[in-house]
Parts: C-alpha cells; structure tokens; sequence
C-alpha cells in the first residue's frame, strides 16, 4: 500500500513539473542564433537538403562517432555476458511449431523490411530518417527471422565483418576529411552536387550507409546472441 | 483548431494504451498495448515537426522492442514446457 501511494506521488510530483514546463512556454518568434546559423548555412555548405542529417553527420559529426562507440560497446558486452550460456549444439527436442502465418508472413515480409531500411538510411540527406533509423529496422527485420525460426543461425562472422569494416571506414572518411577539406568528418571530400539529388551533400549518403549498416549489424548480432543462449 | 483536438485525442488514446499494458490480464496483448503507446507518441512527435524523432520511436519504439517482447515471450513459453 505505502508503494503504491509512494509511485502516485511521484508520477504526481513529475505532473507538476511538468505542467509548471508547459504553462510557462512560449514559442520562440524567431531562431535562435545556432538555429539560424544552422538553416541559413546548410543548403550551400553542406548541401544536405535535411537539415538535421547535416548536423548529426557533419557539424556534430564527432558526437554521431560516439554514439555509434557506444552502441558498439553495449553489442560487445552483451555478446560477453551472454556468452556463459551457449547453447547445445542439437536442439532441444519438444520446441512447439511456430504458426503458418508467421512462418510465410515472415517469408514475404523480410525483404520488404531490409529494402524499407536501406531506402531510409540511402535517402537519410533528403528526407527524414536515417542511419540509426534504417539500422533499427534492418535489425527488426533480422529479428522477425528469429521469430519464425528460433534455430535459425545467422553467420556471427558475416555480421562482425559488416559492423568492422563499416566502422573502419566511418573513420576512414573522417580521417580523410581532415586531409582532403576542412577537418575531421567533413562531407566535402565528395562533390556537393544538386541539392536535394540522391547523390549529392558529398559524404553524408556514404557516411549515413556506413552507419545504417553498422548498427543494423550491431543490433543483429545482440539479438543472435540473444537468441542463441539457452540460460539466462 | 483541429491540431489542437487531435493531439489531445492522441494523448488520451496514449494514457489508455498505457494503462491497458499495464493492467491487462493478458501478456501478448500487452505487449501490443506498449507497442501502441510508441507508436502514438511518434504520431505526437510528428504533430510537433520532428519527423526525425518521429521515425525513431517508430522503428525502435513500436518495432523492435515489440519484436523483441514476443520473442522473450516465446522463449518464455517454451520454458514452460520443458
């Protein structure tokens, strides 16, 4: 009883501020100054027609590199943790059939799923979306795999390849930033184009496949690792 | 006007969702009930232009964490059955 009314008054004092945040807000009339600088400088520095994509791959690119450390680093100790409790090489007698309609829905579904996530991640410059994005979705398309077939294996070395090289070459252009144009991460190293073409805004398609890739590897390989462990 | 209505139908459909998941009887439907209140809270992300963050609570929200819901699930159920 005493938890319960403890977690009322909290979500109640949670309320509160947050009533107190939004009677108090104002919209802004007009932007603020990295806001301008942001929307009046991107189509003609960058070139990228999504003015978000502009600043997660290009002006904080260096912040987008540590998110996907990050995310490469959960992968990592999750693989490790769950690496107690492999599997037995047979499989466990008794496993329950999965239905029909997901064993062929799965079938026709998954392609559809990948192709949605490459799209989102190649278009990440000129619509909304991207890189993490399509990488999710990529992901959730492996996951709808394991779904139909629990005993599915999934080639751990195919998926560490794709999630290495991919890294290896995010840095890689980066690095050639630094040489070829104005510093680390910088897209000009590939011509800017027509704004608003699939192949324009210089590196960012490249760099956004990279890290679409790159965490639809990650994500996939915690999720086989998940699947594979018998105990937990 | 009418921006204003739907985001506050939104948001009551949101609470509704969230209590169902949390008080419903039954697992699965849950587990779709949690998946619902990603998928209005991408829908109030893109009433208020943030496509981007919209299409992220969508695709991880709503899509892999319901995925991966029902797949612990059946994992669960095949405990049971050993």
């Amino acid at each position: 009883m005493t938890k319960r009314i403890i977690a009322l008054a909290l979500v109640a004092g949670l309320g509160l501020l947050f009533a107190g945040l939004l009677l108090d807000y104002r919209p802004d009339v007009d932007l603020n100054l990295s806001a301008r600088y942001y929307a009046e400088r991107t189509a003609t520095e960058i070139g990228a027609a999504n003015i978000v994509t502009a600043i997660i791959v290009t002006y904080r690119g260096l912040d987008t590199l540590g998110e996907v450390t990050v995310l490469f680093l959960a992968a990592t100790i999750v693989g490790l943790v769950l690496a107690r409790g492999r599997r037995r090489e047979q499989p466990p007698l008794g496993l329950a059939p999965v239905g029909e309609l997901l064993a062929t829905g799965s079938r026709m579904l998954t392609p559809l799923i990948l192709l949605l996530g490459v799209y989102i991640f190649v278009n990440g410059h000129l619509t909304p979306g991207g890189g993490f994005q399509g990488g999710a979705i990529l992901a959730s398309g492996v996951l709808l795999l394991l779904l139909a077939d629990p005993l599915r294996h999934f080639s751990h070395g195919l998926i560490s390849a794709v999630e290495s090289l991919a890294g290896v070459f995010y840095v890689a252009i980066g690095l050639a930033g630094l040489v070829l144009a104005g510093g680390f991460l910088d897209n000009r190293i590939l011509p800017l184009g027509e704004l608003g073409a699939l192949f324009s805004a210089g590196a960012i398609p490249v760099i956004y496949s990279l890290i679409g890739l790159k965490v639809g590897a990650e994500f996939a390989s915690m999720l086989a690792n998940l699947a594979k462990t018998e105990e937990l | 006007m009418i921006l204003t209505a739907m985001t506050l139908l939104l948001c009551v459909a949101m609470i509704g969702a969230a209590l169902f998941a949390v008080l419903g009887r039954s697992l699965p439907i849950a587990i779709l009930a949690a998946g619902l209140v990603s998928l209005v809270a991408s829908l109030l992300f893109l009433i208020l232009a943030s496509p981007d963050v919209a299409m992220t609570e969508a695709a991880i929200g709503s899509g892999l964490t319901t995925f991966l819901f029902f797949f612990v699930l059946s994992r669960m159920r095949r405990g049971e059955n050993d």
